[in-house]
């Protein structure tokens, strides 16, 4: 335990890097690399050692999300590109073409929340992978049952190749106010 | 070689007599030759100096930004529940969408962690001249530095040896005579009475000897070992006290026992207890175990707030161990704390433990100036329960499931 560093710590030395501009997505050259010699890799165990994190139903997949498959431990460049995605996005800037896509643009964030579905990156949440984001969020209240008639519902609407699992395409159809949703507001 | 030793001896004479007749006979008779005060304003002139001399050095924006961060944290928490921004949304039932609240909720928690927060020392606004709250602040002047060197020595030249010679005689004197502690009458408004129980929330061990600086009370906590468990083994023989192992805390019918016993008696002193179960850095209070709440009896809430500008006492007790904690609380310029004694309170009718616990501790919360969680202080070494996350399962199901729309009337919810 004592050898990887905190997950407050590490926000703590976001802060500190940069005070003016948290988050930083490679923007700064120095402020990124002075942080990640002063930290230790993070282990799937210190995120999970977030009581917050421990009652969201989502928060397994949520710590996953930072490690690469079957690994345990990230780096902090790693960790903060995961973070990344959940930046603000700035009013007002423009898709400039030739530059590579931000990482907290709307398509990234909906990759994001895509791949809590897809867990096999198959790149289609079938309809056993979305029972079981439906049985994770819900517990043990709702039947089986009912889940299966919610996830066939879902499916069927929103399904349009026919294929009977959801692509990324028809998954970001109409997602409303995704950049606000998948955003941290930080303070000035 | 003699002369040494009759060099060392005199200085050593000369401080035990400056010491006694300063600070011992003094407090002993309860007067005060108000050296505290003149120091107290000296050290507070000093500080605000140093302040001034750090906001001078640091630019405005940082300043601004270091304020924040050490007040409120990094990112301002999204306040609406999942009921309101799944209403927002004009519908009553899943949608792929919906792990968007918990993605960001499960973030946000990674980017700053309300409880683990709770358990590392409070980020002061302005240095202390201390290294050891020296977490934002880089060098800033050639000036601040120098009293900074002038404050070690003091600190650790002057202020440490006397507050050792004062532990070192308090301790023996204490081991000695632990026959001859007194009874104080307990006569003041709102204090404790025999047969009640103390409730205040938990910073650092140095919450005892505040309050036992002002009225008598039998301990009811773990059982150290080391130099903690002596001073606590040789309280029990002055007066009963509780002492237990944190294994047999587990047993609950057998500690509600031991203190019911205690209370039943109306000879003994009232019991001091500390709900959280264990230290919080003092900018809040943590869940109330109801153990103590179950007991019955008058119950005497005291809130305890200590100033953190002198010295930080929370005694992060997986981190340091007792000895080298003291050494830090020696160290630092001053303890200051407010404490305030409440009025009692009873358990209602109709009104279970948790309920009681939860008022009372409202109760201290707001008096201290703290702020309130309902998280569990026992957080620090073990994991969450799983209670929490079902209430949130079961608010989602609701939503989903309990509006109907699910194509199908004849399945309920359940």
């Amino acid at each position: 335990r004592h050898a990887a560093a905190t997950p407050h710590s590490l926000a703590g030395a976001l802060e500190q890097g940069k005070p003016q501009t948290p988050l930083p997505d490679g923007s700064s050259r120095t402020g990124l690399k002075r942080l990640e010699s002063q930290t230790q890799p993070l282990g799937k165990y210190d995120l999970q050692g977030i009581g917050e994190l421990a009652v969201n139903p989502l928060g397994d997949r949520i710590i996953n999300a930072f490690f690469k498959e079957g690994e345990d431990l990230t780096d902090f460049r790693s960790f903060i590109r995961v973070l990344a995605h959940f930046r603000p996005v700035e009013e007002g800037k423009s898709n400039e073409t030739g530059r590579p896509e931000p990482m907290n643009s709307r398509l990234r964030k909906l990759q994001f929340a895509f791949q809590l579905y897809d867990q096999d990156s198959d790149g289609k949440i079938s309809r056993d992978e979305m029972l079981q984001v439906l049985r994770l969020m819900v517990g043990i209240q709702v039947t089986d049952e009912q889940l299966v008639c919610i996830a066939e519902r879902t499916i069927q609407e929103a399904d349009q190749d026919g294929d009977g699992a959801i692509s990324f395409e028809e998954f970001s159809v109409e997602k409303l106010n995704v950049e606000q949703r998948m955003s941290l507001r930080l303070l000035k | 070689m003699e002369d040494l030793i009759f060099a060392a001896a005199k200085v050593m004479s000369v401080w035990l007599t400056v010491v006694f007749t300063l600070i011992v006979l003094p407090s002993v008779f309860g007067a005060s030759l108000g050296i505290s005060e003149l120091y107290m304003r000296i050290l507070v002139k000093t500080l605000e100096w140093a302040t001034i001399r750090i906001q001078k050095g640091v630019k405005q924006e940082q300043a601004m930004a270091l304020k924040n961060s050490a007040s409120s944290g990094i990112i301002q928490r999204d306040e609406t529940t999942m009921e309101k921004e799944i209403a927002g949304l004009h519908r009553v039932d899943f949608e792929l969408s919906d792990v968007f609240y918990f993605s960001k909720k499960g973030i946000e928690a990674i980017v700053e962690d309300e409880v683990t927060q709770r358990f590392s020392s409070e980020e002061l606004v302005s240095w202390n001249l201390l290294t050891r709250t020296n977490v934002n602040f880089q060098y800033i002047s050639l000036r601040l530095t120098v009293v900074w060197v002038l404050g070690v020595l003091i600190r650790y030249c002057l202020l440490l040896p006397l507050r050792v010679t004062l532990a070192a005689i308090g301790i023996v004197s204490m081991i000695v005579g632990t026959t001859l502690v007194g009874q104080l009458p307990n006569s003041k408004e709102n204090r404790p009475q025999k047969g009640g129980i103390c409730v205040a929330n938990h910073t650092s061990p140095i919450d005892v000897l505040i309050l036992t600086n002002d009225g008598c009370y039998a301990m009811v906590g773990q059982a150290h070992g080391g130099l903690m468990g002596l001073i606590q083994r040789s309280t029990v023989k002055a007066c009963p006290h509780v002492w237990f192992e944190r294994s047999e805390m587990k047993d609950r019918h057998l500690v509600t026992k031991r203190l019911r016993e205690h209370i039943a008696d109306k000879n003994k002193l009232p019991i001091l207890i500390f709900p959280e179960g264990t230290c919080i850095n003092n900018t809040s209070v943590m869940m109330f175990k109801k153990g103590s709440f179950e007991i019955g009896g008058t119950i005497y809430p005291v809130a305890i707030k200590y100033d953190p500008q002198f010295g930080d006492a929370f005694w992060n007790s997986s981190k340091y161990d007792i000895v080298s904690y003291l050494l830090r609380i020696m160290t630092s310029w001053a303890i200051v704390c407010n404490v305030w004694y409440m009025p009692p309170m009873v358990r209602e009718e109709g009104e279970d433990a948790v309920q009681f616990a939860n008022r009372v501790k409202s109760a201290i919360a707001r008096q201290g100036g703290l702020t309130e969680l309902s998280w569990d202080g026992g957080l620090k070494r073990a994991k969450v329960k799983d209670t929490f996350k079902e209430q949130q399962q079961k608010n989602y199901s609701k939503m989903i499931v309990g509006n109907g729309s699910t194509g199908n009337p004849t399945m309920g919810a359940e």
